[in-house]
C-alpha cells in the first residue's frame, strides 16, 4: 500500500505537499486547516475584528467624538512620552549589554544573560508593585521623598520606571545572539587599521546590527504604549494626569462608555497592526540579519 | 579585575569599552530590576516566618493562586494542543492566507492586553457575539472561571506556535519517507518518528505559555468576573490588597508568585539543557 502511494504520489501530488507516504490524505489535511483556522478566528482574529466594529458602533463621529475628549487626548499625550522615555532607555541598555556580553568573554556571562531576560518572568503586576514598595508613601524611600517634594508614584517617574522594567529585555534579548553570531574579527580589523573604539562601534558593530535593533525597538515600543498591569499599580489612574491609553481604555469601559472605550482600544490595535506589518516585513527582508526572529 | 594566575576574570581582548559597557549594564540592571526585586524579598522576609505563613495560608490567597495555576494550566494545554496542530498547519500545508494567518499568530504579543481583555469579554458576553450560541451548548464564559481559561489561551497562543514552528521546518523529511518505506502508517510515523523530535520544543512553548499565563493581569481582569474564591486570580488580589493598604498581604501573595516565576525559569532552562543534549538543539 506505502508502495502504491509511493508511484501515485510522484505522479500526481503537488510538489509543496511532499510524497503521499509522507504526507495526510486530502480529507486529513483539510480536516486539520480547517480546525486550526477555526482555533484561529475564534481566539486571534475576531477579537481584533470586535474592537474595530465597536468602535464604530456610532459612526465615525462617535469614534471621533471619543479620541479627541480632552482626557483621552491627554491619554495619548502620556502614553507618547512614557513609550518615548522607556524605549530609548532600554535601548542605550541593550546596546551596552550587547557589547559586553557578546564581544568579550568573561565569568558569568550565561548568568548575567539570565538576569537580563528576568522581567519577562516577573507578572507585570509584581514589576509595578516593587516600585510602590520602594518609592510609595509606606515605602523605604517614601518618606524621603515626601519631605523633598518628589512624586514617583502616582506620576510620570513611576509609570516610566514601570514600564521600562516590563520592556526592559526587548532590545538586548534581539542585539546579544546576533552579535555572538557576527564575532568580533570586524571590529578587530577597523581598530587595527586605526580606527577609534567609538568609531568602530559607530561605522563597523552599528551598521552589521541596524535591523535587529530597529526590530527590537519595534517590539519594545509596542507592549511599552500598550503596558497595562504595572502600569495600572503605579499610575494611580488620575484622569487627564496620569492616565496612560490602556488605562484610559479600562476606566471608560468600567464606566460603559463602551464604543469610547473601543475608540481609544482601536488606536492601540491599529498600532499592533502595524507592528506587526513591520516586524514581518523585517523578518521576509532582512531574516538573516535579525538572529532572534522568533520565539519571545 | 584581578588577572593573576589561576582566576582570570576575563579574556584579554583588543576591543574597548567592555568596563564601561559592563559598568552601565550592571548598574541598570541593579537600578531598575535587582534592587527592586531585592525590595520585594526584603519586605516580605522583615514580616518574619510566622506573619508570612499565616498570609500566605490566608483562604483567599490560596484559593486565588489555585485559580491562577488552574486556569493557566489548562489554557496552556490548550495551546500546547492547537499550537502544534497550527503550526504543522502553517509548515507542511498550503493554503490561502497562510502568509496572514503566518504574520498574526504574534498578534497577542503586539495588542496590548486590555484591549484584548475587553475584545474577548465582548465577543464572549452572554447578550454579545457569541454568548447567545454558547449559552445554547450551556457554556457561560464570558464572566466566569472559563473566561480566564479564555483569556489565557489567547495570550499563550504565539509562545506555543513559535517554539514548534522552526523546528517542525527543519525536520528532515528523509525520516519519514523511512518510516513510510518499513511499513509504517501515516498515524504511526506521525506518533514515533515525528512527535519525538518535536518534544522538547513542545514542552518548552508550553512552559513559556505556563509562565506567562500565571502572571497574566490585563486580558483576563475584564472577563473573568473577578468574583473572590470563583474567578479572582492572584496578580488582582495583589492589586487589591494594594488599594487597602495592605502592604504585607500584597508582598506575601507577590513573593509567593515570584518564587513559582523563579522555578518556572529554571524548568524551561533544563528542558533546553536537556534538550541540546538529546536532540541537539535548544527547545
Amino acid at each position: 500500500m506505502a508502495v502504491d502511494a509511493l508511484q501515485s504520489a510522484t505522479v500526481h501530488a503537488p510538489a509543496a505537499q511532499g510524497p503521499a507516504a509522507t504526507g495526510e490524505t486530502a480529507v486529513v489535511r483539510i480536516a486539520l486547516i480547517v480546525v486550526a483556522l477555526l482555533f484561529f478566528a475564534l481566539f486571534v482574529f475576531l477579537p481584533l475584528v470586535v474592537v474595530f466594529l465597536e468602535a464604530f458602533q456610532t459612526g465615525l463621529q462617535g469614534f471621533i467624538a471619543a479620541i479627541t475628549n480632552p482626557d483621552a487626548l491627554s491619554a495619548i499625550r502620556l502614553t507618547l512620552i512614557v513609550a518615548a522615555i522607556s524605549v530609548l532607555a532600554n535601548l542605550v541598555f541593550g546596546v551596552a549589554a550587547a557589547w559586553a556580553i557578546a564581544k568579550f568573554e568573561f565569568r558569568g556571562k550565561s548568568f548575567l544573560v539570565t538576569l537580563v531576560d528576568l522581567p519577562f518572568s516577573v507578572s507585570p503586576v509584581i514589576a509595578g508593585l516593587v516600585y510602590v514598595l520602594l518609592f510609595g508613601a509606606q515605602g523605604y524611600f517614601g518618606p524621603w521623598l515626601k519631605e523633598h517634594g518628589i512624586a514617583i508614584i502616582f506620576a510620570l517617574p513611576g509609570i516610566v520606571l514601570a514600564t521600562i522594567f516590563v520592556t526592559f529585555p526587548f532590545v538586548a534579548r534581539e542585539l546579544i545572539p546576533l552579535m555572538q553570531e557576527q564575532g568580533t574579527g570586524d571590529e578587530e580589523a577597523a581598530l587595527s587599521l586605526g580606527a577609534s573604539g567609538f568609531k568602530t562601534f559607530l561605522f563597523v558593530t552599528l551598521p552589521n546590527v541596524k535591523w535587529a535593533l530597529l526590530y527590537g525597538v519595534l517590539l519594545c515600543n509596542a507592549r511599552a504604549m500598550g503596558e497595562f498591569g504595572a502600569v495600572a499599580v503605579v499610575s494611580g489612574k488620575i484622569r487627564g494626569q496620569t492616565n496612560t491609553m490602556p488605562l484610559q481604555v479600562e476606566i471608560l469601559y468600567n464606566e460603559y462608555a463602551f464604543t469610547a472605550a473601543f475608540a481609544v482600544a482601536s488606536l492601540l490595535a491599529l498600532l499592533a497592526l502595524v507592528t506587526l506589518a513591520l516586524k514581518t516585513l523585517l523578518e521576509w527582508r532582512f531574516g538573516d540579519d535579525i538572529a532572534a526572529a522568533n520565539g519571545h | 579585575m584581578a588577572t593573576g594566575g589561576t582566576f582570570l576574570f576575563r579574556r584579554p581582548s583588543v576591543i574597548p569599552g567592555f568596563g564601561l559597557a559592563l559598568g552601565f549594564t550592571l548598574t541598570y540592571l541593579s537600578l531598575i530590576v535587582l534592587i527592586p526585586l531585592g525590595a520585594l524579598i526584603v519586605r516580605s522576609s522583615s514580616l518574619g516566618s510566622a506573619e508570612f505563613l499565616r498570609l500566605t495560608l490566608d483562604e483567599r490567597t490560596i484559593s486565588a493562586l489555585r485559580i491562577s495555576f488552574g486556569s493557566a494550566a489548562i489554557a496552556a494545554l490548550i495551546n500546547a494542543v492547537f499550537g502544534l496542530l497550527l503550526a504543522w498547519v502553517l509548515v507542511r500545508y498550503r493554503f490561502p492566507g497562510r502568509r496572514l494567518v503566518d504574520a498574526m499568530i504574534d498578534l497577542p504579543f503586539a495588542l496590548p492586553t486590555a484591549v484584548a481583555g475587553i475584545a474577548l469579554s465582548t465577543l464572549y458576553a452572554p447578550q454579545e457575539w457569541l454568548g447567545p450560541y454558547l449559552e445554547l451548548v450551556g457554556l457561560k464564559v464570558a464572566f466566569a472561571p472559563l473566561g480566564i481559561v479564555v483569556a489565557l489561551v489567547f495570550i499563550g497562543l504565539p509562545f506555543v506556535v513559535r517554539t514548534v514552528q522552526p523546528v517542525l521546518g527543519d525536520l528532515d523529511r528523509e525520516l519519514e519517507e523511512a518510516a513510510a518505506t518499513l511499513g509504517a502508517g501515516r498515524l504511526q510515523t506521525t506518533l514515533r518518528v515525528i512527535l519525538p523530535p518535536l518534544l522538547p520544543a513542545l514542552l518548552t512553548g508550553f512552559a513559556l505559555a505556563l509562565a506567562r499565563a500565571i502572571g497574566e493581569y490585563g486580558s483576563v481582569i475584564f472577563i473573568a468576573g473577578n468574583i473572590p474564591f470563583v474567578s479572582e486570580i492572584a496578580p488582582l488580589l495583589i492589586v487589591i490588597r494594594l488599594e487597602e493598604f495592605n502592604y504585607a498581604g500584597a508582598t506575601v501573595i507577590a513573593t509567593v508568585m515570584l518564587a513559582i516565576s523563579f522555578a518556572m525559569l529554571l524548568v524551561i532552562n533544563l528542558i533546553q539543557a536537556w534538550s541540546r543534549r538529546r536532540f541537539g538543539y535548544g527547545g
